[in-house]
């Protein structure tokens, strides 16, 4: 589908909401955050609700799920206890914006430099690592022979996805070729796959001042592959946030997710769960400096966000050096 | 030669009519945007002012590494190529050396404030150099 105006968009919604609930559309607005997927939170009939949207309804990352496939899990997800937000309903051609669906909207903090820095979370800072470790665990237990059909990628899937990435993006980066090399070296022991999120990380889970960790969101990078890679993509320094000292999402110790996992049943490899830290470093990398470059450049996306976000490879290969140095 | 103002009083400008005059203006995502295009106009402002001074200094570690002469894209290729081969790794005290010059001056000119480039600092890490000493 082409673009819709600002106007259009909206009007369809209004549509759809008039046609799915029987109720007008109100406070309709943006959610801040996500270069590659748009939010937005309205009201109807009482109920607030969030709009997930391919940017401009387009297909963008072919990494990216179909909305229709992502929704399905969530709401596997939501069987097997994992805390989501309910799926409301899949969004179809009469509704006319694309590839979206509709979710209830669950009331906390997504903001990672909010969860990691505002007063109101302190109480609940100190169990975060914890409660991702026994979610982790609960859905790398997911019987995956329930699940809709997924793509499958493990460790040398994964590695050699990006690889390819940089290969085709022909910009030179000594860097990535030392993290490529080194990763290749250390290729993880096979285990037995299980469904992965794909982009756990601060940024994609909701925290409530009460409650700590209260929702899984941002599904879209779902696949069936090494569940380490979830334990490794955390602790990404870029997912700090600032907070270099607390490797998980910057809240928090290895030592507290590993044995929250452990508790709930997970197996834990420490030489897998390095790999991917490093391979998760290197695929953040790339994706800045190969992916959102080229997005930029050929004008599907000519944003500023998307542009700027090219020159954030560089604090990927300063991590990635010291972490082929042997540092944290 | 190109006639004044400078690209450095024109971007100085650009900066000061984003953070005086449009952000106050602006809310929700388009000032997100302006917060973002502030950044962008701020790392162009480094790179005017530290890259060529930077890319000077990769080109003559690089040229000393590869025994050869060539672009900057060029010699950067090569050197891909001698990693991805395994025939240099970290193990090489000169290539060690140099890529850590190359990612701190990187770093200097999109996002000094990165805490990995600070970190780095505080452990001894050497900044780029700016390219007039080297030979």
């Amino acid at each position: 589908m082409g673009e819709l105006s600002k106007q259009q968009f909206e009007e369809r919604l209004a549509a759809m909401c008039a046609r799915r609930f029987d109720a007008p559309i109100e406070h309709l607005k943006r959610l801040s955050g996500g270069a590659s997927q748009e939010s937005w939170r309205f009201v109807c009939g009482g109920q607030a609700y969030v709009l997930r949207r391919n940017p401009r309804g387009v297909q963008t990352s072919q990494n990216a799920l179909p909305k229709a496939s992502e929704a399905a899990i969530i709401t596997a997800a939501a069987e097997a206890g994992i805390a989501v937000p309910r799926i409301s309903f899949i969004c179809d051609d009469d509704d006319g914006i694309g590839e979206a669906y509709v979710m209830d909207f669950i009331e906390g903090e997504t903001i990672a430099r909010k969860i990691l820095r505002d007063e109101e979370f302190d109480n609940v800072r100190g169990g975060l690592a914890a409660q991702c470790g026994s979610m982790l665990a609960a859905l790398h237990n997911i019987d995956v022979s329930t699940l809709p059909d997924l793509p499958f990628s493990d460790a040398e899937g994964e590695l050699e996805k990006y690889a390819g990435y940089l290969q085709a993006g022909g910009h030179p980066f000594p860097v990535f070729e030392l993290a490529i090399k080194w990763l290749r070296d250390n290729l993880p022991e096979k285990r037995a796959p299980s469904l992965v999120h794909g982009d756990f990380r601060n940024g994609n889970i909701m925290v409530s001042p009460q409650d700590g960790l209260v929702a899984l969101l941002d599904w879209e990078l779902t696949h069936i592959g090494d569940p380490m890679e979830d334990l490794g993509w955390p602790c990404v320094p870029s997912w700090r946030f600032g907070q270099h000292d607390m490797p998980v999402g910057g809240f928090g110790a290895r030592a507290d997710m590993y044995a929250a996992y452990r508790a709930a049943g997970g197996e834990i490899d420490e030489k897998a769960t390095r790999f991917w830290e490093i391979l998760g470093t290197l695929k953040w990398g790339i994706m800045c400096g190969v992916l959102m470059v080229s997005a930029f450049e050929s004008g599907a996306d000519p944003s500023i966000e998307r542009g700027s976000i090219g020159r954030r490879a560089s604090e990927t290969e300063i991590d990635l050096l010291r972490m082929l140095m042997g540092e944290d | 030669m190109q006639d004044k103002p400078s690209a450095e009083k024109l971007l100085a400008a650009a900066r000061a009519f984003l953070n005086e005059t449009a952000m106050p203006q602006l809310s929700g995502h388009a000032a997100f945007h302006a917060r973002v295009a502030g950044n962008v106009l701020d790392i162009l402002a480094r790179e005017l002012k530290l890259a060529p001074g930077f890319n000077r200094a990769e080109t003559a570690r690089l040229e000393s590494l590869l025994g050869e002469s060539g672009s900057l894209e060029e010699l950067n290729r090569k050197l891909c190529d001698k990693i991805a081969s395994g025939e240099m790794d970290l193990s090489n005290e000169k290539l060690k050396s140099h890529l850590i010059k190359t990612t701190m001056g990187k770093l200097a000119i999109d996002q000094p404030r990165y805490q990995g480039y600070k970190t780095a600092k505080a452990n001894g890490w050497p900044e780029e150099d700016s390219g007039e000493i080297i030979k």
